[in-house]
């Protein structure tokens, strides 16, 4: 067993890197905006399948798709905050958690109908290439993957820290009020923040599709991962985010390597209970 | 005109004691079940504002309380009703009292309880004492002192005694001082606070209650299909359903879960009958959501005022 | 008198027997319920068993119906249990309401107990489709009938057909891990396994159980490699199936085979969407009988669905065509003899890779499944050796 440590852990912050890249856009909806985002784990799936499509019909490999992928999710967030959510809750938490939970429930059964229960999955050309990190064999997908987290968080931090519009939806998530007196309009942050978010799943599921599958139910696989590395993090930090995200990967390697893959699964969800319990700032979060 | 509500409603409930068709009994017995779900996931998310997604959690103690007291302790059924209430209503209380002295509300209450509902579900499938995924099947063995039937309206009738006492405790809610006390903390914990309210052991005790009686659907749900696995007891689905029905229907009302309970369960069922592209039926009850949020957003129960 | 010549003659009588009326009477369709999840979850499972549950009542209909009952016609009520047992239950009870005389289904174990279940209250013949759970028949409920196989000889038969191959090619598997889903089916049929591997000269090291769904399976790999056995038996799911496999190839890990009994995973899209990963990986599962003539008209005939061919389907198509079998055996539709009819039945009029039937306690029992090889972007069938149509590539090649 112990001879397996350290592989296990490189796997965990392996899978941490594709665990973040699913948290990040989370991070910005629910982190920022405490927005709970229900539907985070469908519009995943849709990437993916938009992935799938583009790859399985067209032969484009997924990581060339990546822009195409993440504008095209970009914009089905817009559309779907400024169409959908915004006007449907009026901008209310309580509705606007309902409005998520009644997109993912549409879609999740809508794309059911559209492209059956099956699993399918690709093979694409580095799907099987591994590079060797000591005595083990590390995937080159979850390399690529765990890099492009990285950029990924870099890109967002720098987005949310640095730019006007970052600094507008800071000001809105504080103070919708004030913002607004200051000639914001928070419907339309929210709907930036929607989208970025959005598109940050469009990127996360061009990396996961060359290991993973694809099918309608995927994106609840990743759900409640995805919210407990946001709280890990500290709501709103992508750095802690980031750091979550290995965490709960590591975490769920050991969980597997010593309670075995049944029961290991549980600390997920113990890990998210326990963090909003004991320490609901997170690991980074401001107190 | 709430007389002639109170006898409509009345009558909508006896009319599936009149018919000999068993297919109408279990649709009936399914409604009542919905009903019973959504009125007691009312009481500490409609009254008492204690937005749960994870109820589900109460419903699987109560199935799988009755299945194990039965298939390993030989229990009778009738009594592991009593049984599998007291011990949900022990696990919302706790949930409820550690939520508190965490602070934790509104959506922050909401994901814990998901989470408390998944760890759940993980349990019943990897331990021995649950039978893990094999799940648990119960002897068929009808008999009236064994709390099984082959004639579903008994069962239906047990459904809707289940879901009438619910209801009888939102309406006590709305008559008593503890109600009185939960729906000032739903309004304003703070202000409630200041006013001497003890917060926390009110709030326990709304997710106590809530969760006895949704554990009473989760066995009766077990005595009528005779067979539970974690899925089947602890699937998130469930506790989507539960939460919509209250939500359609018109959460923080006594009268909108029953509406709730019935417009859903006639939409799937409907469905399910007229449109025969497979799948269509659970999208429409997105599109049902997103509406009422929409347009709806106090439910039925309170369309007079909108 | 007219003396009509033989051509005349004929179509004179022709003329007549087409007239509706005049010499038979026009019987009145029956009616058999479809119930499976085609919604949901399952919904691709589902679909296949009901694609050939229908395409069997065409086949019925096309050549004449039910002729014990004059040639009456077969009507499909087809219902989705919408992927949740008790749904399943409530569309039996409004076929039953809708006079059907018999049920298939319902693909899911935990979905047939319960549409078993409501249909044994009417005592309306059942015949499933689909699970392999023995509880379904064991349970007493005298409706209930499979003409499949089920977990207890299926572990039997894999591990007969196992050592077979193992012989053949010198015994290079000697030692074998089990990867397991902690579900009913996956945990039962991995207990039977280890304890009837060494029974064939293989060595069981580890069991290792997963959860449904598991994300990644690399540690999982790692042990597997750490301990170099020869062999890695699969009892999952079709998510787990794909994501396991992919990651022995990835992680390298050289076996001398990967067999998986019932593998959910394992069907033609796997093999065609997924080359490297499903090559030579053997599965000992349901499927035709090669052998037979009848097996490849079938097979293009799903195919033209535009799906690939699916053991579902199979499955789907004669379920129907036992229920419909003893409705003639029968010469009615009145439930008792029906039911009586299924108990002696010996149908034989099929291309499964079985003899005539012989139901005890509601299961066929020469029901069998076969050793199926991903070869060349094909399922073949390896073994057993009277209906093997390809040889077993056994040891697989190994990975570059």
């Amino acid at each position: 067993m112990w001879e397996l440590l350290f592989p296990a852990v490189l796997n965990g912050i392996l899978l941490g890197g594709v665990y973040a890249l699913v948290a990040l856009g989370l991070t910005l909806i629910y982190g920022v905006l405490h927005i709970v985002n229900f539907a985070h784990g469908t519009l995943l799936m849709i990437g993916m399948f938009m992935v799938w499509l583009l790859a399985a019909k067209m032969g484009i490999d997924p990581y060339l798709a990546l822009p195409v992928v993440t504008l095209a999710m970009g914009a089905l967030g817009w559309a779907l905050y400024t169409g959908l959510i915004g006007p449907v809750s009026r901008g209310e938490d309580k509705m606007l958690l309902l409005a998520t939970l009644g997109v993912s429930i549409l879609f999740d059964n809508g794309m059911m109908v559209a492209f059956s229960g099956d699993t399918r999955s690709i093979e694409t050309a580095h799907s099987f290439s591994t590079v060797d990190i000591g005595p083990a064999l590390v995937p080159v997908t979850k390399l690529v993957s765990f890099g492009f987290a990285v950029v990924v968080a870099g890109a967002l931090w720098a987005f949310i820290a640095l730019t006007e519009t970052g600094r507008a939806i800071r000001a809105v998530a504080k103070e919708a009020d004030g913002a607004r007196l200051m000639g914001i309009r928070p419907a339309r942050m929210y709907a930036v923040a929607f989208a970025v978010g959005t598109a940050c799943t469009g990127a996360a599921a061009c990396l996961l599709l060359p290991s993973f599958y694809v099918n309608p139910g995927v994106g609840n696989v990743f759900i409640l991962i995805a919210f407990t590395i946001v709280v890990l993090g500290g709501m709103g930090s992508f750095v802690g985010a980031a750091f979550g995200a290995l965490l709960v990967g590591v975490i769920e390697s050991l969980g597997g390597l010593f309670l075995g893959e049944s029961l290991g699964p549980i600390l997920v969800p113990l890990t998210f209970i326990a963090v909003l319990l004991f320490r609901p700032n997170g690991l980074f979060g401001r107190s | 005109m709430k007389i002639a509500g109170i006898v409509a409603l009345v009558a909508i409930a006896l009319a599936p004691f009149l018919s000999t068709s068993q297919a109408v009994a279990n649709m009936a017995l399914l409604a009542a079940l919905a009903v019973a779900g959504g009125q007691a996931w009312n009481i500490a998310g409609g009254f008492g504002g204690m937005m749960s997604f994870g109820h589900v959690a109460f419903f699987g103690v109560g199935a799988y309380t009755t299945a194990i007291l039965q298939t390993r302790y030989g229990v009778n059924p009738w009594l592991t009703l009593p049984i599998a209430g007291a011990i949900a209503a022990a696990v919302g209380f706790i949930i409820s009292w550690c939520c508190s002295r965490a602070g934790l509300q509104g959506s922050y209450f909401a994901l814990v309880t998901l989470a408390i509902a998944e760890a759940f579900r993980i349990l019943a499938n990897s331990l021995d004492f649950t039978r893990g995924g094999l799940g648990i099947s119960l002897d068929l063995n009808l008999a009236a002192s064994n709390f099984q039937f082959s004639d579903k309206r008994v069962f239906y009738a047990v459904a809707l005694i289940v879901a009438l006492a619910a209801t009888l405790v939102c309406w006590w809610i709305t008559r008593s001082r503890f109600g009185a006390r939960l729906i000032a903390i739903r309004e304003n914990p703070d202000a409630a606070r200041a006013l001497g309210v003890d917060v926390s052991l009110t709030r326990a005790g709304a997710l106590a209650l809530s969760g006895a009686v949704t554990a009473l659907t989760g066995v009766i749900y077990a005595q009528v299909f005779l067979y539970i696995d974690p899925n089947i007891a602890f699937g998130v689905w469930r506790s989507v359903d539960m939460m919509l029905v209250a939500l359609v229907g018109g959460s923080g009302t006594i009268v909108g879960p029953i509406i709730g309970g019935l417009v859903l369960h006639l939409l799937s069922e409907g469905s399910r009958e007229l449109i025969d592209i497979p799948g269509f039926a659970p999208a429409l009850y997105g599109i049902v959501l997103l509406l009422i949020i929409g347009l709806l957003p106090g439910g039925f129960a309170r369309l007079r005022h909108a | 008198m007219v003396k009509l010549n033989r051509r005349q003659f004929v179509a004179t009588g022709a003329a007549v027997l087409a007239s509706p009326g005049i010499l038979r009477a026009e019987q009145a369709p029956i009616k058999f319920g479809l119930v499976h999840p085609v919604s949901g979850a399952l919904s691709f499972s589902g679909s296949q068993c009901r694609l050939g549950g229908v395409l069997a009542i065409k086949h019925i209909n096309d050549a004449g119906g039910i002729k014990a009952l004059g040639g009456a016609k077969i009507d499909a009520l087809l219902g989705d249990a919408q992927s949740r047992p008790e749904v399943g239950a409530s569309v039996v009870e409004q076929m039953a309401e809708q006079k059907v005389v018999g049920f298939t289904g319902s693909y899911s174990s935990a979905i047939s107990l319960a549409t078993t279940q409501a249909a044994a209250k009417y005592d309306i013949p059942f015949c499933l489709d689909g699970p392999t759970a023995q509880l379904i028949t064991e349970r007493g409920l005298r409706n209930t009938f499979r003409f499949f196989p089920t977990n207890a000889t299926l572990v039997d038969d894999a591990l007969r057909s196992l050592d077979a191959l193992n012989k053949s090619a010198g015994s290079p598997a000697k030692t074998a891990i089990l990867v397991h889903e902690d579900g009913e089916f996956g945990t039962n049929t991995a207990k039977l396994l280890s304890s009837k591997l060494p029974g064939i000269n293989i060595e069981v090291r580890e069991l290792i159980a997963h959860a449904t769904p598991t994300r990644d399976f690399s540690n999982i790999a790692l042990r597997i490699k750490a301990a170099a056995p020869d062999m890695v038996i699969i009892t999952n799911y079709t998510n787990e199936y794909v994501l396991l496999n992919r990651t022995l190839v990835q992680q390298k890990v050289n076996l001398v085979a990967v067999f998986s009994v019932s593998g959910a995973g394992f069907n033609l899209k796997f093999v065609k969407d997924q080359p490297t990963i499903a090559s030579g990986i053997i599965d000992f599962n349901n499927w035709y009988n090669p052998k037979d003539s009848r097996s490849a008209k079938f097979r293009a005939e799903i195919e033209t669905k535009g799906e690939p061919f699916t053991w579902e389907a199979l499955h789907g198509y004669f379920a129907v065509r036992l229920l419909a079998d003893a409705i003639e055996r029968a010469g009615s539709t009145d439930k008792n003899k029906v039911i009586a009819a299924l108990e002696t039945s010996t149908f034989s009029d099929h291309f499964m890779p079985y003899g005539p039937t012989k139901f005890v306690a509601g299961q066929n029992q020469g029901a069998r499944m076969v050793a199926l090889q991903a070869q060349d972007g094909d399922i073949k069938v390896i073994a057993p050796a009277e209906f093997a149509e390809a040889k077993a590539i056994f040891p697989r090649h190994p990975l570059k």
